[in-house]
């Protein structure tokens, strides 16, 4: 990029050079958008298109800024003036720009304009302030003689510096809330870390009492533990093709999108809700994607050119919107099928269903109907053949039995032997 | 003609350090100077005028760095029991034995649960048997070799792979029909130069992970028994696996006589994590439900939990009283318990978020060589030397 910098710059068969009027000051070397555009598709024998796209990564990268909104890093290729970056200012040349440096910059503006700082350099300046306290003495003292130096400069020169100065920061730290979080990240290392641990190992208590509820071994289970009351009701309840639910199966598929698709009935309610919503085709992909991938290897070619006609081939009956790198990418690679040629596009669907259709999906009057008709299944009463059982007692829950019915946890090994004669009743 | 209104050093000897670096444009006492940015710093931080020493402040700061290490380092110690304090502690726990399955004439070596939660397979030192716990049907095969170590059972409930001593790992489609020789059908998958120790299949009936005696865990295609990946990295046999329940759905981590537990990338063969904390040979690892985490039982007496994305230990459970090692671990439903079936014929329950042990059963007359929780966590199944394999829901 510098090359084409420098070459703008020649002073023969460089840009045309205007002087610019800011309010009533001139500001010498300024030039047009047009004229950036125009020379580039001179020199370079390019396309106005092309000649477009290099003058924004010009301006995108700092060696050329806008006069008049110095916040959109764009180069339009109008009347809009424009000027080259002094090489101070460069990237290239530049030290990494540091926490120091932006401090002192916003100092300098706010001593300057009297805390006209905008909103979000606000922010910045007031956490620049706690993180790098120490240093502030530091910071206060070159703002001050910064501004002092500047003030014997000729005025146009100082609206040139400062010009400059802004564009430069603009491009370093751009207004992007996100952009302190990664400030903090690369601050905060230290208790980053222990943050980090401890929200990690929170995590597994946060699972463990999410999913106490769901744990027979917790909890007990409702109607009852069929290997205590050899009563199978629990797995007939809960099994693949029933057609209302318990309320726990239902709650579960909240926990995560991966418990919806694990469980067959969740994953059909999921298609339904996404019939709806005319994005059906996500979930079949997706479903496409995870045979291939585990299926037999000699039938691979063959479900993968499935897969592409049916979902990915322009005009395809069931096209799947994926971005364009990915298509292409997945596109070349089905020229060459292998087992994991799909991955980066089932990828792409998996995270667009996780983050949009499903919280989607649980807010949808499809899941709150049947979580409010799930079952909750009755415990079940005593057996009618009292005699053939031990004292039976429907899993209550274990975690709180009182002291005078425990024994310490030990098993009963006599008992159980007795009852290998029953392994295989129903 | 671009704007340089004044001369602006940008590299260059530094005025302090003088080393050749980028260079900054500050003003020290009114006078413009050129400073390499470490110099900057250290001078911002100490609040000092031009002049002063940088080899003192350089000794500082590294003096500084190294307390920093320190205090990271102590800020690591987030143990899992220290977050758990608040969870409410769990009561004694009364497991009893309800069925215990006696048919196997040898020890058991191995056994695996179906996802239809009911039907089991187990292994012995010659028989490989299929057992329908609430259902009336049992299957027996004999296997041509002794001591099958490991046995697994398909997705789909209608095969079952197993292996040990003969090098290999066979897949046998089940069948209804009681009468029907599954031996005959038996198909050889996988072939390793050493014992294999443990198989289990991947999301579907057509890939099959093992992991074996000559140090190296494989990925086979079930259909034609080509080899689809291999993974080196450990350094002794590989006694166990577990494949991670995540989304992504490819990873697994393989624990061995190394001591290492390592995690792997079934997709490249890549060995993504690695963990040698334990003293001695690891016999067992299992995923923690969420993936996120997993725990191992060795031969040195204690079982300890992995966070993945810590990178580190996060909990031990050991006791002065266990002498014996563990051979096999398995956690309940919500990864609240961890059962853990130990040679000296013993299992314990370990309270996985506060390290403590709820309950310990007796009930074997030998060495618990496996323990597995069923899929929907109703029950657990422990296997032993003593040739039975008992139900233990709560």
């Amino acid at each position: 990029m510098e090359r084409v910098i420098v070459s703008m710059q020649d002073p023969d068969m460089g840009m045309k050079m205007r002087n610019q009027r800011l309010l009533i000051t001139v500001i010498p070397h300024a030039m047009t958008g047009r004229d950036i555009v125009d020379w580039l598709i001179q020199k370079y024998t390019i396309t106005e298109e092309e000649a477009l796209h290099i003058g924004n990564f010009l301006v995108k990268y700092g060696y050329i800024y806008p006069l008049k909104e110095p916040r959109n890093l764009c180069l339009k290729q109008d009347e809009t003036p424009y000027r080259f970056q002094t090489p101070y200012y460069w990237t290239s040349t530049r030290w990494p720009a540091s926490e120091l440096d932006y401090a002192i910059y916003l100092a300098k503006k706010n001593i300057r304009k009297q805390g006209e700082l905008i909103e979000y350099e606000k922010e910045c300046y007031n956490a620049l302030h706690k993180r790098i306290n120490h240093t502030w003495d530091f910071v206060v003292m070159q703002a001050r003689e910064q501004l002092r130096a500047s003030k014997q400069r000729r005025k146009a020169d100082r609206i040139v510096l400062e010009c400059q100065e802004q564009a430069y920061w603009l491009i370093n730290r751009p207004p992007v809330s996100r952009y302190s979080d990664v400030m903090l990240y690369m601050w905060c290392l230290p208790l980053k870390n222990k943050l980090c641990m401890f929200v990690w190992v929170c995590s597994f208590v946060k699972y463990c009492e999410q999913y106490q509820d769901h744990d027979p071994i917790m909890q007990g289970c409702l109607p009852s533990n069929p290997w205590i009351t050899d009563d199978i009701m629990y797995w007939n309840m809960n099994s693949e093709t029933v057609t209302m639910p318990t309320k726990l199966r239902v709650e579960r598929w909240s926990f995560s999108f991966m418990e919806l698709l694990n469980d067959p009935l969740g994953r059909k309610e999921l298609l339904t809700y996404l019939e709806k919503e005319f994005s059906a085709e996500n979930l079949c992909f997706w479903q496409a994607c995870e045979e291939v991938r585990h299926g037999e290897a000699s039938k691979i070619a063959a479900k993968v050119d499935e897969v592409y006609k049916q979902f990915l081939a322009p005009g395809a009956s069931r096209w799947v919107n994926i971005d364009s790198k990915t298509m292409e990418k997945t596109l070349e690679g089905i020229k060459h099928p292998h087992r994991f040629v799909l991955d980066d596009a089932q990828m792409h669907i998996y995270f667009l269903m996780k983050k949009d259709s499903y919280p989607r999906y649980l807010k949808s009057e499809l899941y709150k109907n049947l979580l409010a008709k799930a079952i909750v299944p009755q415990e079940t009463k005593k057996s009618v053949f009292p005699f053939m059982r031990r004292q039976r007692h429907s899993s209550p829950s274990p975690a709180l039995v009182t002291q005078t019915a425990e024994d310490n946890g030990k098993a009963k090994p006599s008992a159980a032997k007795a009852n290998a004669g029953t392994a295989s009743q129903i | 003609m671009c704007d340089q209104t004044f001369v602006a050093i940008t590299f260059g000897p530094c005025d302090s350090c003088s080393q050749n670096k980028p260079l900054m444009n500050i003003y020290l006492q009114n006078e413009p100077v050129n400073y390499c940015s470490l110099c900057v710093e250290l001078m911002a931080c100490q609040g000092l005028a031009k002049g002063e020493t940088v080899s003192t402040l350089r000794a500082e700061s590294e003096n500084l760095k190294a307390k920093l290490e320190e205090e990271r380092a102590k800020l690591h110690d987030v143990e899992l029991h220290q977050v758990a304090e608040k969870v409410e502690t769990l009561g004694q726990f009364v497991i009893k034995t309800r069925r215990t399955l006696k048919g196997h004439g040898n020890k058991v070596l191995c056994m695996d649960w179906c996802r239809d939660k009911r039907r089991m397979v187990s292994s012995s030192q010659v028989i490989m048997r299929s057992a329908a716990v609430c259902v009336l049907q049992e299957h027996a095969v004999t296997m041509p070799c002794t001591w099958v170590m490991a046995c697994a059972y398909a997705p789909s409930g209608c095969v079952i792979a197993c292996g040990g001593l003969d090098n290999k790992c066979s897949v046998y489609p089940l069948s209804l029909d009681k009468n029907e020789n599954l031996a005959a059908k038996k198909k050889s998958v996988a072939m390793h130069t050493n014992y294999l120790s443990a198989c289990s299949f991947t999301n579907s009936d057509m890939q099959l992970l093992t992991s074996s005696g000559d140090g190296t865990c494989a990925l086979w295609d079930v259909e034609s028994g080509q080899l689809l990946q291999s993974f080196h990295g450990h350094s002794a046999d590989v006694l166990s696996l577990d494949l991670a329940p995540s989304e992504t759905g490819n990873t697994f981590v393989s624990g061995g006589c190394d001591k290492k537990a390592n995690v792997w990338d079934m997709r490249s063969g890549q060995n993504i994590q690695s963990f040698e904390t334990h003293e001695s040979d690891i016999n067992s690892v299992k995923y923690y439900p969420s993936g996120d985490a997993f725990a191992t039982g060795s031969d040195d007496a204690t079982c300890r939990l992995y966070d993945l994305r810590a990178d580190r230990e996060v909990a031990i459970y050991s006791k002065e009283s266990i002498i014996f090692g563990a051979s096999s671990v398995d956690f309940s439903l919500s990864g609240r318990l961890l059962f853990a079936g130990y040679n000296d014929y013993n299992i314990n329950v370990w309270d996985v978020l506060k390290g403590t042990r709820v309950a310990i059963l007796f009930g074997h007359e030998n060495r618990v060589s496996t323990v597995r929780v069923s899929p929907d966590g109703t029950a657990f199944c422990s296997g032993s030397w003593d040739n039975t394999l008992d139900f233990n829901p709560v």
